[in-house]
């Protein structure tokens, strides 16, 4: 390294300068700019030095909106529910498929097409399936005699049809993640268990799934954060509707300064959104290093053991 | 492990062909319905997958490329083919633009010990954790007072390749530090400088770090709807921003947006099936290894 070093002292930064000027300019500074327009009275046509200085006035608005109050509890319910139904889902088959059946590489192969195509395409689809009389699933329903569901426009249906879709997209991550981190768990705690005699039963809920759960854990936080993100579905299924009831707070942000043109306010919004995404990020370093230091510390112990 | 064949429960292969229905289900509806006039879409009758097909939709989809004038196109409508060339133009440019500078910016990471890793793979679950709604409204005021960037492929382009360049670094930073620093030594003992090492030696080792970044960066790129909403100006539209457009319409046209739809989902597809295993490796690098 010190050959590299001698060789030309700017050599480094020469490496290094292009990314760190974009980063500056067009991530660390909007960012820096987003927490200063939350203070203003900011619409589109303005620039930022003729907007006024408000203060907290946006964020004392939002917490008298009742429509903002309303988006949040919405994000935090359609975070939590697609988060337990997509971990309980993903984990369980990884469970269930644990094994050397041929046909699995094509199935994970597969599995990955909802990530990868565009989430607005995920929405069309999904909103030509719920389509009230040419959707797949009335029609479905409607051959066996049964009444079509008005999935997009009752606001309980559209509920459950974006979770169902989301669900759809994003099982499979979980699904990939938990079955990685199952095919590299030690061989020899589940044989010592074998030999102990524990039935299927005893080894999932002893063995295996306490020796993934520092994987688990961190997918879940993973998830979390992505499904507070969550937009281009939700905008082309529902557009938020009907009434409120889909509405989640990235796409709030999105139709404040969009269609309220009300910058300021947006900028607020995203500032809180950011500082509940941060807890949970902060949340999720806090437990992987407690997680390392109790490792650290049975390693050592083992080691006195040892001596 | 064991010496015994396992001979597995057919249920488990059953269980496998219905989870691969239930991925590919609404893919395959999207494509047939592709291929259907509006009529038939409208129709109840004609079934969902077995009807006789059409390129009709293609055709206007794309009627500004083609060498001949479809009979059913009264009026050629440039909008989808020109978001496609958009959308390639600025897929392509910011992958390119991604990849040689957090290439760089990597090297100079892992071999010049700036910070360490760590300092780099927290930056990438911040920046990770930032949701595109949160930049559009700092992004579009800056970019349209401060830097004249507004309808301008170079506004879009700056903020993705901005978006994606921790992630890039950070997994190209696994596959420079597995380069035997041997390698590099000799290339210099041989008077090369250090730009001609790293081109010429480091970047031809990491191909595979680079082909998954690639897809990686491209996917964002040639998926992201919000911020190119915001960014972009009639011509320098992008097909996702088109298609939202044209759905807000009261009668769709879903055959013809179902072919757009699928113009769109054709590269992340193609990705999918050629480089799975990469895929795999830059989802899993995060939670698994640490």
């Amino acid at each position: 390294m010190s050959v590299a070093i001698k060789a030309n002292r700017l050599t480094p930064y020469m490496f290094l300068a292009p990314a760190g000027i974009i980063l500056i300019f067009a991530l660390l500074y909007p960012i820096g700019y987003m927490i200063y327009a939350s203070f203003l009275d900011w619409s589109p046509s303005q620039r930022i030095g003729q907007a006024e200085f408000i203060g907290f006035r946006n964020y004392v608005n939002l917490w008298g909106d009742g429509a903002f109050r309303e988006s949040f509890w919405v994000t935090i319910r359609f975070a939590a529910i697609v988060v337990t139904l997509e971990m309980v889902l993903g984990v369980g088959l990884a469970l269930l498929l644990d094994r050397n059946i041929k046909g699995m590489a094509m199935l994970r192969t597969v599995f990955i097409l909802p990530m990868m195509i565009a989430p607005i395409v995920v929405g069309l689809m999904w909103r030509y399936m719920y389509h009230p009389t040419v959707g797949i699933f009335n029609r479905t329903l409607k051959n066996f005699g049964f009444e079509g569901i008005p999935w997009l426009s009752d606001s309980t249906w559209s509920f459950i049809a974006i979770v169902i879709a989301d669900v759809w997209q994003w099982t499979p991550f979980i699904f990939i993640l938990a079955l990685a981190a199952m095919q590299s768990l030690p061989r020899s705690a589940l044989e010592a268990a074998e030999i102990d005699g524990a039935n299927e039963w005893q080894k999932i809920l002893m063995i295996k799934l306490p020796l993934m759960m520092p994987v688990l854990i961190v997918t879940l936080l993973l998830r979390l954060i992505d499904a507070f993100k969550v937009l281009e579905v939700i905008l082309v299924l529902t557009n938020g509707g009907p009434g409120l009831s889909t509405e989640i707070l990235a796409l709030r942000i999105f139709r404040t300064a969009q269609e309220f043109q009300e910058l300021g306010e947006a900028a607020a919004m995203s500032n809180l959104l950011l500082m509940m995404l941060m807890a949970l990020t902060i949340g999720m370093f806090a437990y992987s290093r407690v997680q390392e230091a109790r490792l650290a510390r049975q390693r050592a112990a083992v080691e006195k053991d040892a001596d | 492990m064991a010496v015994q064949k396992e001979t597995q429960n057919p249920a488990f292969y059953a269980l496998i062909v219905a989870l691969v229905v239930m991925s590919v289900g609404p893919i395959a509806l999207m494509l047939a319905t592709s291929f259907k006039t509006n009529v038939d879409v409208y129709d109840v009758s004609v079934p969902a997958f077995f009807f006789s097909p059409t390129i009709k939709n293609y055709e206007t989809v794309l009627c500004n490329f083609l060498w001949y004038e479809p009979a059913h196109v009264d009026y050629c409508d440039p909008t989808f083919g020109r978001a496609l060339v958009n959308s390639l133009i600025v897929g392509l440019i910011s992958t390119g633009l991604t990849l040689t500078i957090g290439c760089m910016a990597a090297y100079a990471l892992v071999r010049f010990r700036f910070m360490g890793r760590g300092t780099v793979s927290m930056t990438t679950l911040l920046m990770r954790m930032v949701p595109p709604a949160v930049l559009l409204v700092p992004v579009f005021g800056i970019w349209t007072f401060q830097y004249g960037l507004d309808q301008t492929y170079t506004g879009i382009i700056l903020i993705y390749t901005a978006m994606n360049l921790p992630f890039v670094i950070w997994i190209l930073q696994s596959f420079i530090v597995q380069v035997p620093i041997q390698l590099e030594e000799a290339a210099r003992m041989d008077g090369a400088n250090p730009f001609q090492v790293f081109f010429l030696v480091v970047l031809p080792i990491i191909q595979p770090g680079l082909a998954a970044a690639a897809i990686f960066t491209f996917r964002i790129a040639w998926n992201e709807f919000l911020l190119a909403n915001a960014l972009s100006g009639r011509s320098t539209r992008t097909v996702p921003v088109t298609i939202v457009n044209s759905i807000t319409e009261y009668d769709i046209n879903w055959g013809v947006i179902m072919a757009t739809g699928m113009l769109l989902a054709i590269p992340p597809i193609l990705f999918t099936f050629v480089a799975s295993k990469q895929i795999i490796t830059g989802m899993t690098a995060g939670a698994v290894k640490g």
